[in-house]
């Protein structure tokens, strides 16, 4: 009994972690590329907006950055304390990437220091901007090499199992599992997309808020493009997925769709609730689950029925897998809209209700994210590293994680309101009126 | 050389670098607080904010970069560290996460500058390696039972130990001595006479304390670990030579004089000092269950993360060099001449 709770303590710990964690690395991967944007478009326009968007954001951004180190080295460390015996196996197997990530992460504080610390230090523009380069390479290799760990999990190869040992080990082959070409490209698009959605709700908050500065509109309209873009990037990616999960981790998509029977034609099943094996009050489409997973509606989708009991994963990841896809439909949908309406004039786009949807799109993207994420790590169960080690037997044995839950909660409430309060106050006592009166001034004392 | 001497090598040559740029991260939060406690504050407050917020998370990578390497190069460390650490290491991620809030709220952000953030922040600089530290001390050998199998960490043998509490005293003495060198230099380069005055005070202040417990603790060794203490007496020379080195930084800041070269023969003894214990701990990474051979991962990985490393190393180094360039070597900035932050 104790066993097989420290890996339910472990699990809740590791939970509570990374759902946090990943807020603050979505973040940290997608807005570098943003700033980037904002940035590039402010030189070549030569407006003066637009480096000022850069600017304030970059202040922002390395706020969050700064917690997602605590957070980020919370987790690289819990990995190991929670789930030693699994680190041991797969530190002889997967280590490489986890090595490369915090190389990429290296690099990519230096150039943020630096990058922070030298606005208006070089007499080219230019050269400040090409500061961010390495920034923002550095955050998505980050982020691709700890997918790429992620990817191996759901779908392990490169070594083989002889009489208990590890025998054969390819570092590379495990580096380049079948999970991760969708895995990768999921994570990132994702990242952007919900990057730009959370900027947008920001722009469109002040907006509602009595600021009528063409610079929220600019910020706006910019924002939502790149949301838009990255959105559909997103729901391509999203199919290619489920082509991958029919493929190699069919019991993941089964269960997600409450796929019981093996069979062709298959119906996608949305929301409703389970009744034995029966959905109830679900919406049906047909012939879309066999779409999803093959291309055409007469393509076999293997369901639960193939698997043996024990290794299903919870039937629950329905709702999770149904929220993450919702969200993400009615956000590339919703950005479409804002983007044909805002260049074509229609004035719906500038309406109060427009504007509050458009402020829960940055919430809502990231509650995609936390679903998604779950929907992936639930989907896994009963397996760490699938057909070769179980959840529980990765786990700690040491007796006090839940001591350590009560701590880290604790830690990441005040981390998380202290985030808001000082990005709220850092933003409400700067406003980007006073701040453009200023450089303005500076400039006029210039000439 | 095999394979497994250069991955603990590198590892410890990184832990080394950690633990220097880390000292001078959180023996500068200690001052700080403590010149806040005894209204000296705005001396250091203006030295420590330039110098340590832009590269504070990369000193926080060299400690990343230490448990994911050795996790890389000697998996099984994973098993014995992973599961007996679980406490230790998380009271430390907490004491960390009070430092990088720190940065965050209160030297990024909106400055909040709170008494009691200061404090924390500072205490937290002491209590971080005070965390840390009985790592070494269970390396020795006699906290880990194996039950079953498992390994589980004796607290009541650990915190009777005098050799415990012995490094414990050292990694905080050491901390503030290591800090206050480097400030010594960096406020010189600063021209702030007035702080340079009072880091110097404490550098002198923490120098003896550092030479004493380091010293304590090869005897402590004699009765906890025989076969240790006996392995450190045959590499003496290297511990002379540390000696004469730390006898230099002293005379040097005692003397007023050249305080750069006096931060650099305090390297020169924490490196010579540090490679001559972890020489004389090998081959064991905890006594005696746990050897750098029969923990170490397969030929395949460790060629891979070699490898990796030396590209890393080819990317990182010439950043790093631009890093100091600009925040360790610039006199403007380093004057608080030029304020360019976002």
């Amino acid at each position: 009994m104790g066993f097989e709770d420290t890996a339910l303590m472990s699990r809740i710990l590791t939970l509570m972690t990374l759902s946090f964690h990943i807020i603050y690395a979505t973040i940290g991967v997608g807005v570098p590329l943003m700033i980037m944007i904002a940035q590039w478009v402010g030189i070549r326009k030569n407006d003066e907006h637009y480096i000022l968007l850069a600017r304030r954001w970059a202040r922002g951004f390395v706020i969050t950055v700064a917690v997602g180190v605590v957070t980020g080295t919370a987790i690289g460390l819990q990995l190991s304390l929670l789930w030693p015996n699994f680190m041991q196996m797969a530190g002889n197997v997967i280590a490489l990437p986890l090595f490369m990530e915090v190389f990429a992460f290296f690099f990519e504080a230096i150039f943020l220091g630096i990058y922070l610390y030298t606005w208006d230090r070089f007499e080219d523009q230019r050269k400040h901007f090409l500061l961010l380069v390495p920034v923002a390479l550095g955050a998505a290799a980050s982020s691709v090499f700890i997918t790429i760990v992620n990817s191996f999990m759901n779908a392990p190869q490169g070594f083989d199992v002889l009489n208990g040992e590890l025998v054969n080990v390819s570092p590379l082959l495990a580096m380049f599992s079948p999970a991760v070409p969708t895995k990768v490209a999921h994570v990132l698009s994702t990242a952007f997309m919900t990057s730009a959605f959370v900027l947008a709700s920001i722009a469109a908050f002040r907006l509602l808020r009595g600021s009528n500065h063409i610079y929220h509109k600019k910020a706006l309209f910019l924002t939502m493009k790149l949301a838009l873009v990255f959105s559909v990037a997103t729901a391509i990616i999203g199919d290619f997925s489920g082509k991958y999960l029919a493929e190699y981790q069919p019991e993941k998509l089964a269960a997600a769709e409450w796929h019981f029977e093996t069979g062709s034609e298959a119906e996608l099943v949305l929301f409703g609730v389970l009744d034995g094996e029966e959905p109830k009050y679900a919406i049906r489409i047909p012939y879309a689950l066999s779409i999803l997973a093959h291309g055409v509606p007469s393509g076999e989708v293997i369901g639960l029925n193939d698997f043996p009991e024990d290794e299903i994963p919870p039937l629950w990841i329905h709702y999770l897998f149904d929220t993450m896809v919702t969200l993400g439909m009615w956000l590339a949908f919703f950005s479409f809209v804002y983007v044909v309406g805002a260049w074509r004039g229609w004035s719906i786009v500038t309406r109060k209700w427009f504007r509050w949807l458009t402020v829960l799109s940055g919430p809502l993207a990231m509650l995609a994210i936390q679903a998604g994420w779950w929907f992936t790590e639930v989907g896994r169960q009963p397996w760490i590293l699938r057909g070769y080690m179980k959840t529980s037997e990765g786990a700690t044995t040491s007796g006090q994680v839940d001591l350590m839950i009560v701590l880290f909660a604790g830690l990441y409430v005040i981390l998380g309101i202290g985030t808001v309060v000082v990005l709220s106050r850092m933003y409400k006592r700067n406003p980007v009126e006073k701040e453009l009166a200023q450089r303005e001034s500076v400039k006029g004392g210039e000439e | 050389m095999t394979l497994e001497i250069i991955g603990i090598s590198v590892l410890w040559l990184f832990l080394f670098l950690y633990v220097i740029v880390a000292s001078i991260d959180f023996g500068a939060g200690f001052f700080n607080a403590y010149s806040a406690f005894s209204d000296k504050q705005h001396i250091l407050t203006g030295i420590i904010q330039r110098y340590l917020s832009p590269v504070w998370e990369v000193t926080n990578v060299f400690f990343v970069f230490f448990f994911v390497g050795i996790i890389g190069f000697f998996p099984q460390t994973a098993f014995y560290y992973g599961t007996t650490l679980l406490v230790p290491a998380s009271i430390a991620l907490i004491l960390l996460a009070v430092r990088g809030s720190y940065y965050a709220f209160a030297t990024y952000g909106a400055k909040i500058n709170h008494r009691g953030y200061i404090y924390m922040y500072g205490l937290s600089g002491l209590m971080l390696p005070a965390a840390l530290s009985p790592v070494l001390a269970i390396s020795e050998g006699g906290f880990m039972r194996l039950e079953g199998g498992q390994p589980s960490l004796d607290y009541w043998a650990l915190f009777t130990s005098p050799l415990m509490w012995s490094i414990v005293v050292l990694s905080i003495a050491a901390v503030l001595y290591i800090s206050a060198v480097f400030l010594t230099w960096y406020a010189h380069k600063a021209g702030d006479a007035k702080a340079t005055q009072l880091v110097r005070k404490y550098a002198l202040v923490w120098a003896g304390p550092t030479i004493i417990t380091a010293t304590g603790i090869i005897f402590e060794l004699r009765g906890h670990n025989p076969e240790h203490y006996a392995s450190l007496l045959d590499l003496w020379w290297m511990f002379a030579l540390s000696f004469l080195l730390f006898l230099g930084t002293v005379f040097l800041i005692w003397k007023k004089r050249n305080y750069g070269l006096a931060f650099i023969l305090l390297v020169g003894q924490f490196f010579t000092a540090f490679f001559a214990y972890g020489a004389s701990h090998y081959p064991y990474l905890l006594y005696p269950h746990l050897t750098i051979y029969d923990s170490f991962t397969n030929e395949s990985m460790a060629i891979a993360l070699i490898i990796a490393f030396i590209a890393g190393l080819g990317l990182l180094l010439p950043s790093l060099y631009l890093l100091f360039r600009l925040f360790l070597f610039d006199k403007d900035y380093v004057k608080g001449k030029s304020d360019y932050h976002a």
